[in-house]
């Protein structure tokens, strides 16, 4: 019953690492390292927009680093992120264009959610049910939920709900659009960022909750300690992974308000962005701790939305090596300790 | 005479606590030496550092009168000692020879070993020390008393003059640790020096020659085993003076409370594991069920418990108070007042990152008296918490915070006994090994707290491999032997049998083999 399951060592030293390596390629490639980052945080912080552009990131990241989270604690490793989330952006725009716009936004907002948890949730849990009733590893199993999400978004999007002629589908409804935070307190001017980020905040609250002082956590976290021991308490751990693996695919799928519903308005194909996958570096990264996703969240955020900012002066792909290097530094360190 | 081994002044410390303090202590060749204490009492750190695999911080240690300081336990072999470990080292799939000679093959990738040469010495070994072992039978055929000679060959095989045996008889019955006894003796006589870890002070004054007791790190006395006592010895270990046998009062059976009918259990390989197996419980009466590891117990404690096995078929039934339990999960037999402390307590008894509260918990955690809407009410739980670990004396500095894994053996095992025997409307209590590596100061209380369980009217099922725990508790006892319950000591036969406690082992270990 603590919140105390965590090393604030690690992660700090495995960012400064890779940051220290980061300046070592950025060399490596002809420019002036220190020019590269006053320029990142010129264009991220320092800016309006550019804090905008960090904190959507962000919010996509929390609730696909909390999907990985959660399950983790149960020792499942939730690959399908991906999958879940491109299911739930799916599902939430196409609810949104079905709504009548007569709806209230009262209504429509929380039953785009729903239909977006549902999508995600219905996809995780299929894992935990491969899992508990066939034996499948449930890494394989979200592989190959993913591929199948692909394809099937893929083609429900081009055959079926596409705006002929476009990869996209039709706009959402009004009323199940999301104010942006531009323009309910003019702040992180133009920017996507929009009031989902209060909701991820909330998620990660809830989760921590959930994990520390629930009597469901309580018990979760046995299954993924000792699962033996949990089985000799009576615990039905069969029900936990499937519990667990669907509130993990309903937070992955829910990010999808923070894209369709507060930003894009619309799916289309490559949406999602790999969000799913960089969930799990956000996971490790937080040692899997529910309220230590928020700031790992914002730190890939910001290298994320900063590689892209300083994508004229060097190559993009030098801030995803920050970010795996991040990872492996932290997945050593922590194999060290033991 | 002079020592085999001479320690002066040795000490051993691990970060700030130390394990061995000034320890000095004069080992005479040709003798066996047993070293008592209870669990951390720091036996097996001496142990350790005799035989090379810790060094000293400070102190000379010497062998056959050279000072030594071993850099591994290579030097240790090469300087003659040999360590008996209590977890046996051998790989079951190869034979006897082929384990013996592991690691001194000397030879060059893909030449021959000499497997008939080391043969031929095995055997002039176990002649001229006057015990069989055939070193051509698989490991894996072997009983657990063959496997520990060979470990013993294994050590004489390479020379050993000194040997150090820990916890040698832990896994033994009663006619296997009077033929190790045997063997160790006839050693002795050819001149070889015997060291002995234990805990078990009737075997220590069986066996050995000379015994010195430790205490927190330290020798506190070295005695004859002829002028000593075990009274005197468990007051040595403990700094006070103990019960070595709770009081058993006559125990007054109620109605019958477990009734085991017909059990039957196959293995997936057609093999029966539990085989027509009945017997009953009363409440208020302890029932005992002596056998050698593997004849059962675990399949009919995890039949009895409602643990999954995932595969095999189950015949006869269970009725716990009048309810037939097949297929019932250990949480609805659990509701039934059922408690059960398991054999293997770190991995089926507790969540060792878990603090001591939250395993004070754990299995009762569904209580409602716990609970404060769909978390826990921690006021509540903190309470209960402390209460228990008053009652049962658990020592700890923060049972709210501190994760059991960081508590002795001891006081992770009341924290285990506590929780179970203080489930509400408590009818059946299983109790596997509930002793198992915990130290004579808890025993006493577990015992005693038994005894109050029984005397509340629970009905007690005791499985133990420790006879002496069976005879001292127990009010009728059952010998499991290949599945089957093959003999039931009665009430009378019982009271007689502690009256002669040796020949009634005896008897018990002709049932059970």
């Amino acid at each position: 019953m603590t919140f105390r399951s965590f090393r604030f060592f690690i992660p700090v030293l495995a960012v400064t690492a890779a940051g220290l390596c980061s300046v070592v390629i950025i060399a490596l490639t002809g420019r002036d390292p220190f020019m590269i980052y006053e320029k990142l945080f010129r264009a991220t912080l320092l800016s309006g927009y550019g804090s905008g552009q960090v904190l959507f990131k962000t919010t996509t990241l929390i609730f696909t680093g909390l999907a990985v989270a959660l399950p983790f604690r149960a020792k499942l490793f939730n690959i399908g992120g991906e999958g879940q989330l491109q299911l739930g952006a799916l599902a939430a725009a196409i609810t949104g264009t079905l709504l009548p716009l007569s709806f209230p936004p009262a209504a429509a907002v929380p039953i785009t959610a729903i239909a977006a948890m549902a999508a995600g949730g219905i996809w995780g849990g299929a894992s935990g049910i491969l899992k508990v009733k066939f034996g499948v590893n449930e890494v394989i199993s979200t592989i190959m939920l993913n591929f199948i999400a692909q394809a099937a978004t893929g083609y429900l999007l081009t055959c079926r709900f596409a705006v002929p002629s476009t990869e996209h589908t039709p706009e959402i409804g009004n009323s199940s659009m999301l104010p942006g935070l531009d323009d309910l307190f003019g702040i992180f001017t133009g920017s996507p960022a929009n009031i989902t980020i209060l909701l991820a905040l909330a998620s990660a609250l809830y989760a921590a909750w959930y994990l520390f002082r629930s009597r469901a956590g309580y018990e979760l976290r046995a299954v993924g300690l000792q699962p033996e021991a949990a089985d000799y308490a009576g615990i039905r751990s069969g029900r936990h992974v499937i519990t667990v693996m669907s509130i993990a695919g309903a937070l992955a799928g829910v990010a999808a308000l923070n894209l369709v519903s507060g930003y894009k308005h619309y799916y289309e194909s490559g949406l999602t962005g790999g969000f799913g996958f960089s969930g799990i570096a956000v996971a490790l990264l937080a040692g899997a701790h529910p309220l230590w996703i928020v700031p790992a969240a914002l730190f890939f955020g910001l290298i994320e939305y900063g590689g892209l900012a300083v994508g004229a002066y060097v190559p993009r792909d030098i801030f995803m090596i920050i970010q795996a290097l991040t990872i492996l530094i932290v997945i050593v360190l922590n194999a060290q300790k033991r | 005479m002079e020592p085999a081994v001479r320690l002066t002044g040795i000490t051993k410390k691990f970060g700030s606590a130390k394990a061995n303090r000034n320890v000095s202590l004069s080992i005479m060749q040709g003798t066996i030496h047993a070293i008592v204490g209870e669990n951390g009492a720091g036996k097996s750190t001496l142990a350790k550092l005799i035989y090379g695999m810790y060094r000293p911080d400070c102190g000379t240690m010497e062998i056959n009168g050279k000072t030594v300081a071993f850099a591994s336990s290579r030097d240790a072999i090469a300087a003659g000692i040999g360590m008996v470990h209590q977890h046996f080292m051998l790989v079951p799939t190869l034979t006897v020879a082929e384990n013996v000679i592991l690691g001194l093959e000397k030879k060059r990738l893909f030449s021959p070993l000499a497997l008939k040469n080391s043969g031929d010495i095995i055997r002039e070994l176990s002649r001229q020390y006057d015990f069989t072992v055939d070193p051509d039978a698989l490991v894996s055929a072997l009983s657990v008393g063959e496997e520990q000679r060979v470990e013993i060959i294994k050590v004489l095989y390479r020379d050993a003059g000194i040997l150090i045996l820990d916890e040698p008889t832990a896994v033994l019955t009663p006619q296997e640790t009077d033929t190790l006894f045997a063997v160790l003796r006839s050693l002795c006589r050819a001149g070889k020096t015997i060291l002995i870890i234990t805990h078990k002070l009737d075997e220590v004054l069986a066996v050995a020659d000379t015994v010195s007791v430790m205490k927190q790190g330290e020798i506190t006395g070295t005695h004859p085993c002829r002028t000593t006592t075990k009274e005197e010895l468990a007051r040595m270990m403990v700094g006070r003076s103990i019960l070595l046998r709770v009081e058993n009062p006559v125990p007054s059976p109620g109605k019958t409370m477990l009734s085991v009918e017909n059990l039957g259990y196959r293995a997936d390989d057609g093999r029966y594991k539990l085989q027509k197996l009945n017997f009953s419980i009363r409440a208020g009466e302890i029932f005992g069920i002596a056998g050698v590891e593997g004849n059962g117990q675990s399949e009919l404690l995890s039949l009895l418990w409602g643990v999954s096995r995932k595969s095999g078929a189950v015949s006869g039934k269970i009725m716990i108070d009048g309810t037939d339990i097949t297929g019932k999960n250990p949480a609805e037999i659990a509701a039934l007042g059922v408690s059960l402390v398991p054999e293997d307590r770190l991995k089926h008894a507790v969540i060792t990152a878990y603090s001591v509260t939250e395993n004070m918990l754990f299995g009762r955690h569904r209580e409602t008296l716990f609970h404060n809407r769909s978390g826990f009410n921690r006021k509540t739980v903190n309470d209960f918490a402390r209460k228990l670990g008053e009652t049962y004396d658990v020592r700890c500095r923060d049972l709210d915070n501190q994760p059991l894994a960081s508590l002795s053996g001891g006081n992770q095992q009341k924290v285990v006994v506590a929780r179970e025997l203080e489930r509400p409307g408590l009818k059946l209590l299983i109790l596997a090994q509930p002793t198992r590596g915990v130290d004579i100061g808890a025993i006493e209380m577990i015992h005693r707290s038994i005894i109050g369980a029984r005397d509340k009217g629970a009905a007690i099922l005791l499985i133990s491999s420790e006879l002496d725990e069976l005879i001292a508790l127990s009010t009728r006892i059952g010998c499991i032997y290949k599945g089957s319950i093959r003999r039931i000591f009665t009430e009378t036969e019982l009271s007689e049998g502690r009256e002669k406690e040796h020949s009634f082992e005896q008897e018990i270990g002709l049932n059970i083999t």
